[in-house]
């Protein structure tokens, strides 16, 4: 429950940065450049003088906005080509042969040469982020698709004329849905941590815009004197994914009866 | 005398593993009139179910495969028509209950709605009609139609086995394939759930293949009975024909397995000996190894279809020369 909680929280936040950030993310002050937290900004301000904990508000949007685009790409399109090679017994060894093949790939590198294509930016950072991870939607959607098609009530749905597309989307895919879902937030958490890894190498989101690892990056030369540029953007990510990890853990918990 | 509404003519399917051939129906031959209903009796692993799945053409492939053999239906053959037109068949005029209740049902959806599927399937109409009969169905097999909204897990095994039935039945089907319908509920649903399919059949006029290995089951409901062993029909006939004048000894080993009311018994009357690798039949009678009255003709000859009384064949050497006259 209480990953729910901060994630309802984060989701709030996120909702109403304008509201609630004291400031706005890309106001400059010189003047008060490398403030530690105080009263007047309570996160601190960095080496632009902007308020921290303004850019962290605005941050979590980035952050969530990437986190849960990317896991529905991925979901999406694995889950499609999982439930093809279950289905569609014929095409299973060339489908999930291609899936390894994805699998294969560093996503560092895949978003490197994603980069180096198209640019950088938000959205060739979820593609890549999406891209890497769909591998474990399709061999997850695979197992669950495997066991749901051999139920009798899927026979008995085929006995009474039902098409391959109708059994798939009423009787297979609702009943396969636990384990999936629980790969999704735990792959949520997952994507929010790669895509503050590749921001922090420069890779994803480029500055002036409020990422969680551009901050990282940016505060690290700092950090000798002024660890809170690293520490607060930080300990957040580390929040973040650990409250949905604990959210995952809990729904395998209640969906998978076997563990109970 | 009767109109037949499914024949069948030498059917062979056969399962191909990696390592073995089995062929799990061999070379059947059966019919069935209107408003007639069959029982199809036999140990497990006899073919009865493959035989059923073959006339739904729902045998798993791989590694099923329907070698050989014709099946009509109202004047078509099964085995050669369309996909698309077989999938119109099923649930609209050939319909299946299964073995077990308890998953034949999808646990995600509201019964009401997986007896609508079937209608909407089948039926052109709106909405409203489709929800109309849903309720009509419901009512029909006794569960009240207040309920159509509640998921499978909140009925009792009796009660999910008539919402099959409804669904199996909602089309008005010419021919019902009922796969051991009351195996897994206990005699007194059982009864109920005969009684419900007898007097259904009335109703509808439909045509019944009843798979059980329950001979109490058969005796209650059949118009004809088959046994199967093997893959093979061993004996067929009237069911008073195949109750009171049974000649194979593997049906006189069944019925003498029942055990008796009247006499005390310390062990029950089995047949000696399991039934034989699939994979691996004995040649000649396939039951042989078991029979008490092998004889060494037995062990090489593969006997053919006598009829030793009208409308009863047997599949035994030991009738051999003595078919009913004509």
């Amino acid at each position: 429950m209480v990953g729910l909680y901060l994630l309802v929280f984060l989701i709030l936040v996120a909702i109403c940065a304008p509201i609630i950030a004291p400031y706005d993310y890309d106001d400059q002050n010189q003047e008060k450049a490398f403030k530690f937290p105080n009263r007047e900004f309570w996160f601190g301000t960095d080496n632009f003088g902007r308020d921290i904990l303004s850019r962290m508000i605005y941050g979590s949007r980035v952050s969530l906005q990437v986190g849960l685009i990317s896991v529905g790409f991925s979901a999406l399109v694995g889950c499609t080509l999982g439930v093809i090679a279950a289905f569609y017994r014929k095409c299973d060894n060339l489908v999930m042969r291609v899936v390894d093949g994805f699998a294969s790939i560093p996503y560092l590198l895949l978003a490197i040469a994603i980069a180096a294509a198209l640019g950088s930016g938000i959205n060739n950072l979820m593609l890549a982020v999406g891209i890497s991870t769909i591998p474990a939607y399709a061999r997850v959607t695979r197992a669950a698709v495997l066991t749901v098609k051999e139920t009798e009530y899927v026979e008995a749905a085929r006995s009474i004329g039902t098409n391959n597309f109708r059994i798939i989307i009423r009787h297979i895919m609702p009943n396969s849905l636990a384990p999936i879902i629980i790969q999704a937030t735990l792959g949520v958490g997952n994507a929010i941590l790669i895509a503050s890894c590749l921001s922090f190498l420069g890779l994803g989101i480029q500055p002036p815009s409020p990422e969680w690892g551009a901050m990282l990056s940016g505060g690290r030369i700092y950090i000798r004197d002024y660890w809170h540029m690293t520490v607060i953007p930080g300990v957040a990510l580390m929040l973040v994914v650990y409250a949905l990890n604990i959210l995952g853990d809990g729904l395998r918990d209640a969906l998978d009866p076997r563990l109970k | 005398m009767h109109e037949k509404v499914l024949e069948i003519k030498k059917l062979v399917v056969r399962y191909d593993t990696d390592y073995e051939k089995v062929e799990a129906v061999n070379n059947i031959s059966l019919e069935i009139a209107k408003k007639e209903t069959m029982g199809l009796v036999g140990e497990t692993g006899a073919g009865k179910t493959t035989t059923a799945l073959a006339i739904m053409r729902l045998v798993p492939s791989p590694p099923g495969k329907v070698i050989s053999g014709e099946i009509y239906f109202e004047g078509a053959d099964l085995l050669k028509i369309s996909e698309k037109e077989m999938r119109k068949i099923r649930g609209g005029k050939i319909s299946m209950i299964f073995q077990d209740p308890m998953t034949a049902l999808n646990p995600v959806l509201p019964v009401g709605e997986q007896i609508m599927e079937v209608i909407r399937l089948h039926d052109k109409g709106s909405k409203a009609e489709a929800t109309k009969k849903t309720t009509k169905m419901l009512e029909l097999v006794g569960i009240n139609s207040e309920r159509h909204n509640e998921y499978p897990h909140q009925f009792s095994g009796g009660m999910k086995q008539r919402v099959v039935i409804a669904i199996a039945l909602a089309c008005n089907p010419s021919l019902l394939i009922a796969d051991e319908p009351t195996t897994a509920l206990d005699v007194t649903i059982q009864a109920q759930v005969l009684g419900m399919m007898n007097s259904l059949k009335d109703e509808f006029d439909t045509s019944i293949i009843l798979i059980t290995h329950d001979l109490g089951v058969v005796a209650e409901v059949c118009d004809h009975v088959a046994i199967m062993y093997a893959g093979e029909i061993i004996e067929t006939g009237t069911i008073k024909e195949i109750f009171e004048n049974k000649k194979h000894p593997y049906t006189i080993g069944l019925f003498n397995s029942i055990p008796d009311l009247d006499t005390e018994e310390d062990r029950l009357q089995a047949i000696s000996g399991l039934m034989p690798d699939p994979a691996n039949l004995p040649k000649g009678c396939k039951f042989h190894p078991r029979c008490p009255k092998c004889t060494a003709e037995c062990k090489h000859r593969v006997p053919q279809n006598t009829e030793v009384a009208p409308e009863h064949f047997v599949k035994c050497l030991l009738y051999k020369g003595t078919e009913a006259a004509k």
